[in-house]
């Protein structure tokens, strides 16, 4: 059955261009992954913090809705969402947090230096613990947790404006109606 | 007028394309020698036509012509002349007008230098390329046409992406596409092969200069990419493992596979089926790379502005070509006979080790590249797999090859003497150690796979001239003898050892990059900082008008153990048409070392941010890459590519071969 091993390359082939039509559909892309984590409190984590800024832990954030962006230097689609997070956080006052996940500090700090700091503060996850244990598939990933420390909302890959007006924000918006 | 007239040329193209990619294959297949020869006279027309629409294009460019959208989109009055002329490929359409051209030009080429091809073959041959012609044609025709109009005219134009507007830039795509569109020969040759049913040394021969030339123009080509986003994107880093930078590179993983495996059909008549896998393969990556560029199924820092509609015509386009040709291969290859045999320690088996790892990384890199479309598609999120996924897949399997670059040239056809050719490289052992020992003590125990690269960089280096030495049979014979050897030594020969001592280079380079030391901080006109033994002392931020910017300018000076070493002037420009800010860094190199300043913001009080990188060896990337490229061209300067084969070309007479049987 030598022929099988001339045809392979062919099947191949066309396994891959059903991938590249399915991603060339419309609208096949909606980033909502259910995630066993939510609506459960979200995982301690004690993150040493960027440079001289104090440790990120999850028992600091408790009593404050806060929105957790998992980042890394050396994954695009953050780059894509940078500006959106700047934005956020300059005008609208995101509560952001930011764990960098696998990442050096000198990477980080590099990455905030050409693109601007949207986060209040920032946990260094290089081992990729927090992140295990938050479910994270891979960067980017945002999380919303409210004042009990619930996760409230999980978003898959970069934000963007309409999933930011359509959901985060009105979310945010009832789990702390004062602001 | 002149923008009307491209148009109807590129239209025109088309037509000839369309006789180009019939008539000879009919007039092949009937062994008719006047149709035949049309496959000639039309890759010649073909060429003067879109040479002709990429002139007027260029035209409309130089002129400001506002009525074509194209140039209102992409291009502004204020730009200057060289950023016109190169603005031309730096946008999808355009670029994409620039990919045909080269097809055109690689076709007249085929059709120029191919006397001694048998008249069948060569038909075949220009006759495929007439076929991707026609779908690539087709595709800016009717999906991405760079000659529309527009009226009223505009006032002016949206300018250019200012990042792109760089000298290092401007001719990173011309020598990129070169490299992607030159495999479509290879490419070719391999179809056409198919059709005829006979791969033999004399086939390998005619592919091989093509396929090298290729090779040579997407290894300089990629390097020109890496070191301008070296220099311009501010950072330092020389390779991103992005979705276009793999792209590229995929290409010329397997090219390079392709120009090793030719050999063995060259000199041993055997790997044939594989070879002409090779060829498809690398040609197919080139087309899939272009399709992951501009249908958007990726998100990438550089993708061209993307459509869904142009993404669907590429996905087409490449059915029919990557489709057409593995069907054509999964029924004709099977038939091709294999040549000679040989033992697993042997040049082929070493040449068979460097296809496999070759591939694997190809494979690697594929997945990476891949994988987030993958997920995507099973409605999985979107995600990157970026640089922890690549150093720990791509480079490991790289390590093995490098090693075996060292050995494999040693060894004999047929059956080698693996012990025999390690005890040849006494000299290597040598190097190694004493490079692995130098680089622990300066760096004082620095990281370990740093120190180990630079370890297999020496063992590869004194390994290729060792190779070169018992050649010449160097201290075993007279020096005289030895020289009149070297000076008879075939100039593929020669080629060999310098693209080898190329790679070499650059893994240097490569491996250097973990000692990079880096100081980013916010300093106040005559404050300092200091890295590596130097003193770098920020003088005055001026601002300079430019031709279509503003550039805060600022005064670097560079001291070393208080003597003046130089002023430098990194610039952050301000394009105004744009809005965009880019930086323009500042390189001070030694060959051995870069110091490399980049400005940063400024806060409103007048502190600026700096950031000093000091990178040893990071030049030898890139000369390392020069090196292979024109280890490359000495390769196909060898006379062997132009004598002995037209003896060869009179025994092979057009004819078309029965199917063998199954």
């Amino acid at each position: 059955m030598k022929r099988i091993f001339f045809i392979l390359p062919l099947v191949l082939f066309f396994v891959l261009v059903g991938y590249f039509v399915i991603s060339l559909q419309p609208g096949h892309d909606t980033h909502v992954l259910p995630s066993a984590m939510l609506e459960k409190p979200a995982p301690a984590f004690d993150l040493p913090g960027l440079d001289n800024s104090g440790p990120l832990t999850m028992a600091g954030l408790k009593g404050h809705v806060v929105v957790i962006n998992f980042f890394a230097s050396w994954c695009v689609p953050c780059r894509i969402e940078h500006p959106l997070l700047l934005r956020l956080a300059q005008e609208n006052h995101l509560p952001l947090y930011g764990i960098a996940y696998k990442d050096t500090p000198a990477n980080i700090k590099r990455l905030l230096d050409t693109f601007g700091d949207p986060y209040r503060r920032i946990g260094m996850d290089q081992e990729g613990h927090a992140g295990l244990n938050f479910g994270v598939y891979g960067v980017p990933e945002t999380y919303v947790i409210d004042a009990n420390g619930i996760i409230r909302k999980r978003f898959v890959g970069p934000l963007t404006p309409e999933t930011v007006d359509k959901e985060l924000m009105p979310l945010l918006k009832q789990l702390e109606p004062s602001t | 007028m002149i923008t009307e007239l491209g148009h109807f040329a590129l239209i025109l193209a088309l037509f000839v394309a369309i006789v180009q990619s019939t008539v000879p294959l009919i007039g092949a297949a009937r062994r008719h020698l006047g149709w035949m020869a049309v496959a000639r006279s039309c890759a010649l027309i073909e060429f003067g036509l879109i040479a002709l629409a990429m002139l007027s294009l260029i035209h409309a460019y130089v002129t400001s012509d506002f009525t074509v959208i194209n140039v209102i989109q992409n291009s502004h009055t204020d730009k200057p002349l060289l950023y016109k002329i190169t603005g031309v490929w730096g946008n999808h359409e355009g670029s994409m007008l620039l990919w045909v051209f080269m097809l055109s030009l690689c076709s007249a080429a085929v059709a120029t230098f191919s006397d001694n091809l048998p008249p069948a073959l060569r038909a075949r041959v220009l006759s495929v390329q007439g076929m991707i012609g026609v779908g690539f044609l087709l595709f800016i025709l009717f999906t991405s046409n760079p000659f529309l109009r527009t009226f009223p005219a505009a006032p002016n134009g949206q300018g250019m992406n200012p990042v792109l507007q760089d000298p290092g830039l401007a001719f990173h795509p011309p020598f990129l596409y070169l490299g992607y569109v030159g495999f479509s020969v290879a490419f070719s040759f391999a179809v056409a092969a198919l059709i005829e049913g006979r791969v033999d040394a004399a086939w390998a021969r005619w592919v091989r200069p093509w396929t090298l030339a290729s090779w040579c123009f997407l290894t300089i080509g990629i390097a020109m990419g890496s070191w301008w986003s070296y220099y311009t994107l501010g950072w330092g880093g020389w390779w991103f493992w992005d979705p276009v930078e793999n792209a590229s590179f995929m290409p010329w993983l397997v090219g390079t596979a392709l120009i090793h495996s030719s050999i063995v059909v060259e000199k041993r008549d055997t790997l044939k089926t594989w070879t002409i896998l090779l060829c498809i393969i690398t040609f197919s990556l080139s087309l899939v790379g272009t399709f992951l560029v501009r249908s958007g199924v990726l998100t990438s820092v550089h993708a061209f502005a993307t459509d869904p509609s142009r993404g669907m015509f590429i996905l087409l386009l490449l059915v029919v070509a990557i489709g057409g040709s593995l069907t054509l291969y999964a029924v004709r290859a099977p038939a091709l006979k294999g040549g000679g045999l040989f033992a697993p320690i042997s040049r082929e088996g070493s040449l068979v080790l460097n296809n496999l790892l070759l591939s694997c990384g190809c494979a690697t890199v594929f997945l990476g590249t891949l994988y987030p479309l993958f997920l995507d598609a099973m409605g999985g999120p979107k995600l990157s797999v970026g640089f922890p996924f690549f150093n720990r897949s791509f480079v490991p399997m790289m390590i093995p090859m490098l090693l075996a670059v060292g050995v494999g040239p040693l060894l004999a056809w047929k059956r080698g003497d693996l012990l025999g050719a390690l005890q040849r490289l006494w000299a290597a052992y040598i190097a190694t150690g004493l490079v692995v020992l130098a680089a622990f003590y300066v760096t004082h125990g620095g990281p370990v796979m740093a120190v180990f690269g630079l370890g297999l960089s020496a063992w590869l280096f004194t390994a290729v001239l060792t190779e070169l030495a018992e050649r010449v049979r160097l201290f075993r014979i007279p020096a005289a003898d030895s020289l009149r050897r070297a000076v008879h030594l075939p100039r593929s020969a020669y080629g060999m050892t310098l693209a080898h001592l190329g790679l070499a280079i650059s893994v240097a380079g490569f491996s250097a990059s973990a000692f990079d030391r880096e100081a980013i901080e916010i300093v106040k006109p005559g404050g300092s900082i200091s890295l590596a033994g130097y003193q770098v002392t920020l003088e005055h931020v001026d601002r300079l008008p430019g031709p279509n910017y503003i550039a805060d300018d600022a005064t670097i000076r560079v001291t070393r153990d208080g003597n003046l070493i130089r002023y430098m002037h990194p610039e952050r420009r301000y394009f105004p048409v744009q809005k965009q800010t880019t930086s323009e860094t500042s390189i001070r190199t030694n060959l051995l070392a870069d110091l490399y300043v980049a400005l940063g913001e400024s806060d409103t009080k007048g502190d600026w941010t700096v950031r000093v990188y000091w990178k040893p060896l990071v030049p030898w990337i890139w000369i390392g890459a020069v090196v292979m490229a024109f280890g490359g061209m000495v390769s196909l300067s060898d006379r062997r590519w132009r004598v002995g084969v037209a003896s060869r070309a009179r025994r092979v007479e057009p004819r078309v071969l029965p199917v063998a049987g199954e």
